[in-house]
């Protein structure tokens, strides 16, 4: 029970400490571009049909166009102040979540390897959940704003995931496995999903710019790497006392000459 | 002692005496339950007013969203 106290401290505080500092990235970067793109997201689909009678209530209240897919401002898209700080606070509540959540998996993970960690080594850890659920997924996927084109979602979240998971294990057993063939079907696990490539839809025709997508892409990636490196850092530090305590040649004692 | 540590994922016991690989494997699996249920929540369950309330966050952890 006390192993387990200790676990669920150590990530509850990572993950607190990496979501707070993933909410302000995202509400300087990330979050402006979402915005930005729900003004594109296509509401009413092209004219043709918005000369149908049922077309007339929805014209009303979008000014002057008769041409072309209507662009309105997406439902979620906040008007009043208190709209806006709701939905700020949705966001901040999902990014301490998501770090708590994520925080257990890697510490699980470290539990499990029963190597010793500290910050530093905690910050190779945190890299190492970047690749895997943030860089392999969006090697295929790329982070998609709203209004982008896209495959069916269960599709996409299968994917994601398998991407992930493959890209977890490849590393997990590049660093601790010793059988080769183990390490073989880790990496097989890891290309698979991409040799079999992920969903897209048939034709890209998202209505949200493309300067727009490419600077969503790199503000995700780099406030998630920001996230994992806070995340795994803490982590490591907040374990260095719950993993690895006590062995006699803790650095050496795998493959001396190695280090 | 060191050589029986390198091969299972039960290594951990090696860091206390006092810690059995049971209680480490618990501690584990309960991080393990507790944080996929956590991010399933976050990243993946498609009820409106979850998916609503994590919008924001779930496109910028670029997990899929629509």
């Amino acid at each position: 029970m006390d192993l387990i106290r200790r676990l669920f401290t150590a990530a509850l505080v990572a993950g607190v400490l990496s979501g707070t500092a993933a909410s302000v990235v995202q509400q300087a970067t990330t979050v402006p571009l979402i915005l930005e793109a729900e003004k594109y997201e296509v509401v009413t689909p092209p004219a043709a049909t918005a000369a149908a009678p049922a077309g007339a209530p929805a014209a009303s209240h979008a000014e002057g166009h008769q041409h072309g897919p209507v662009r309105e401002v997406g439902e979620g898209v906040p008007v009043t102040l208190d709209e806006a700080i709701q939905r700020i606070g949705l966001t901040i509540a999902t990014n301490l979540i998501a770090g708590v959540a994520y925080a257990l998996l890697l510490g699980a993970a470290i539990l499990l390897a029963g190597r010793p960690v500290d910050a530093r080594r905690g910050l190779v850890w945190g890299m190492g959940g970047f690749v895997a659920v943030s860089l392999a997924p969006s090697f295929g996927l790329a982070p998609e704003l709203p209004g982008m084109a896209g495959a069916e979602l269960e599709l996409r979240q299968l994917w994601w995931l398998s991407a992930a998971a493959g890209a977890g294990v490849c590393m997990l057993a590049f660093a601790f496995a010793r059988n080769r063939l183990v390490i073989a079907v880790a990496v097989l696990a890891a290309a698979l999903p991409h040799l079999i490539g992920a969903p897209h839809p048939e034709s890209a025709e998202g209505a949200v710019p493309a300067e727009l997508a490419a600077r969503f892409v790199t503000a995700s990636l780099g406030g998630a790497a920001l996230f994992w490196a806070i995340l795994g850092s803490v982590s490591g530090w907040l374990m260095s006392g719950l993993v690895g305590e006590g062995e006699p040649r803790p650095a050496l004692r795998v493959q001396p000459g190695t280090r | 002692m060191s050589s029986m540590t390198t091969r299972s994922i039960n290594s951990a016991t090696a860091g206390s005496a006092t810690r059995s690989a049971a209680q480490t494997a618990v501690a584990a699996f309960a991080a393990i339950l507790l944080g996929s249920f956590l991010l399933y929540g976050v990243g993946f369950a498609q009820p409106q007013q979850i998916h609503d309330a994590a919008h924001d966050a779930r496109h910028s952890f670029a997990f899929p969203c629509h």
